[in-house]
């Protein structure tokens, strides 16, 4: 007999982010404001995690309460190991935030702000001298260090405002919005930034509105709309879970007719809401390849005339239009 | 300790800043000159007047030309902080373990530096014109004009993180520091107004200082009005300064 080892009894690592029931309304001028509804959320450590959300979700109010600079009005959380509430000073050791304007000096050159920041971690000035160099290079800012911020383009700041974030190494990384505003080149280049860093084991939190980033960036992601979350998962099983495929038909003025054959029949696992003016209609099925004649005998049977048809993959498009009855790129737009 | 080795950084921090941007220095440096030299000739004449101080007109405008400095120059700080604010540079520090209040006691700090230099270039200018300086007289002026620019700096910065809006605070700076100007009696003495316009004046803790760095300048320590000035003023000060430290410490939405 041979002893095997139960993977079972090593110790589950312990999660870099876990927030219970996290919660902030703001005084308005008409009542509340709910930014943050109570959300639950684990972040497991060495993992990129992503919040997707359209405008208002509550996505920086909730990375704010995370990074100890706004007290939540309930719920608690453990922040890389800490509680937010009783050791601020602690979590505000081990992690790096990079808000959503980014938070530079533009009458301050590049490498001054990069040591100051340094200092304001208490590294050592030599540290912090050596530290900035050290960031400069990662992020190809060299050539511009000496620059005052205000000349800098909008890719080079926004990889400044990161290399900011990162002077003390923090095991844990926010960044609000990171490559909103920045052209497609810059944006890619951003994503290399992220994975590198996920590469050299810091866990990585980061919010977005585009789709295409949460898919291509994150492990694990959630989906948050007006202050809740609506769900979550790695990308893959979001999109798992919604169906096989996604087929929109397009049947003019006759959408709530064919929706009504269709819904009837066992193939067609879901759909989507109709909405008033509604051309076309949107049904899940497990096999779109398969399903696909059978759709076009119901209709024909059902007099219903097909005008256009088309078959994709679920998008998390198509997770968040399910979750909320929003379309994410109609909000983004 | 950590809030002096933060104060420290943070101070440095502005005060290159400040000596950095060759637009603001000019101004800063040539505009206490520019006062002086504007302004003095005018009082040469008024001097003469029954129920001005005595002591010579330089020795009555430079001690209330330091005070207007101090509330004008001290007061743009708020500009600063809310335009901070909105572009995320007081999170980016504020997310740091840096002292809370050393953040804010830096860059006061800059205000009450800057505000030294100038009024130590308002009295070296004024030498050649007629003031008289006498020890230990002026370096207590140059204490109680610390004082004034912590408290001017603080109630800046304390106004700027209520109103969070550079319009909004520019309306209010612009209509407060005029009658708090008028009733200081920096431009004429209150020895000039009638009675009900001294009551009202009995409010404003600047004629205090007024009168404090008149009497400071013609070398009376003594006198009452010192006492009075720097109660009223450094008691002011630390209200204020702990004041903004702790609305600064709290949320900066
Ligand atoms: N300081 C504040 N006072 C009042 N309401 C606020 C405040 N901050 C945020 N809110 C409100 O809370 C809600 C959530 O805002 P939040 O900034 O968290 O959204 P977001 O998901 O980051 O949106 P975006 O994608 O536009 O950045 C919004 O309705 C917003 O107006
Ligand atoms: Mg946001």
């Amino acid at each position: 007999m041979c002893y095997i080892p139960h993977m079972d009894h090593t110790p589950a690592p312990r999660p870099a982010i876990r927030a219970i029931g996290l919660r902030r309304t703001f005084k308005a001028r008409h009542g509340e404001v709910e930014a943050v509804a109570g959300i639950d959320l684990t972040v497991n450590q060495a993992e990129i995690f992503g919040f997707l959300g359209p405008n208002g979700a509550g996505k920086t109010t909730t990375l704010r309460m995370l990074s100890t600079l706004l007290p939540p009005t309930g719920g608690e959380a453990l922040v890389a190991g800490y509680d937010l509430r009783r050791a601020p000073q602690r979590v505000r050791e081990h992690i790096g935030y990079v808000g959503q304007a980014g938070g530079t000096d533009h009458s301050v050159t590049g490498r001054a702000e990069l040591v100051f920041q340094g200092r304001l971690y208490h590294l050592p000035a030599r540290t912090a001298r050596r530290r900035a160099d050290e960031l400069l290079e990662t992020f190809d800012l060299q050539g511009i260090a000496d620059r005052n911020i205000g000349t800098y383009s909008g890719g080079q700041r926004r990889r400044l405002d990161i290399a900011l974030g990162l002077v003390h190494r923090p095991d844990l990384l926010f960044l609000d919005e990171p490559t909103t505003g920045l052209d497609p080149q810059s944006r890619a280049r951003m994503w290399d930034e992220v994975r590198s860093l996920h590469v050299a084991g810091t866990t990585v939190f980061l919010t977005t509105h585009y789709l295409e980033e949460a898919d291509a960036l994150c492990d694990r992601l959630a989906i948050i709309d007006r202050g809740r979350i609506v769900a979550g998962g790695t990308p893959d099983e979001l999109k798992r879970a919604i169906a096989g495929d996604v087929i929109v038909l397009g049947v003019d003025g006759q959408a709530s007719a064919a929706l009504d054959v269709l819904s009837a029949q066992p193939f067609i696992r879901d759909h989507d809401p109709l909405t008033p003016d509604a051309s076309s209609i949107r049904v899940y099925v497990d096999h779109g390849e398969s399903s696909m004649p059978a759709i076009f005998r119901v209709l024909e049977a059902g007099g219903i005339v097909l005008k256009t048809v088309a078959m994709s993959r679920p998008s998390l498009d198509d997770v968040f239009l399910r979750e909320t009855g929003r379309s994410l790129r109609e909000e983004a737009a | 300790m950590t809030l002096i080795v933060d104060t420290w950084t943070v101070f440095r921090r502005y005060f290159a800043k400040s000596v950095s941007s060759i637009p603001y220095m000019g101004v800063s440096l040539a505009q206490p000159v520019l006062y002086l030299v504007l302004f003095a000739p005018l009082l040469k004449s008024v001097s003469s007047v029954p129920g001005f101080p005595g002591g010579g007109a330089y020795n009555v405008f430079v001690p209330g030309l330091l005070v207007q400095l101090g509330l004008f120059s001290a007061t743009s700080g708020g500009w600063s902080l809310i335009a901070e604010v909105k572009a995320g540079v007081i999170e980016r520090m504020r997310v740091t373990p840096s002292s809370r209040v050393a953040l804010l006691l830096g860059r006061t700090l800059r205000d009450v530096a800057m505000l030294i230099v100038q009024a130590g270039l308002i009295v070296g200018a004024a030498v050649p014109l007629g003031l008289s300086l006498r020890l230990p007289g002026v370096l207590l002026a140059f204490v109680l004009m610390a004082l004034i620019a912590l408290l001017m700096a603080s109630v800046s910065y304390a106004a700027a993180l209520l109103l969070r809006d550079e319009n909004t605070f520019g309306a209010i700076v612009f209509s407060a520091t005029l009658p708090v100007l008028l009733l200081s009696g920096v431009l004429l003495p209150m020895t000039l107004a009638p009675q009900w316009l001294q009551n009202v004046s009995a409010f404003n803790p600047l004629l205090y200082a007024v009168e404090a760095q008149r009497a400071l300048f013609a070398n009376n320590i003594g006198d009452v009005n010192v006492v009075k000035g720097f109660v009223a003023i450094g008691g002011l000060a630390i209200v204020t300064v702990v004041a903004a430290s702790r609305s600064f410490g709290r949320a900066v939405a």
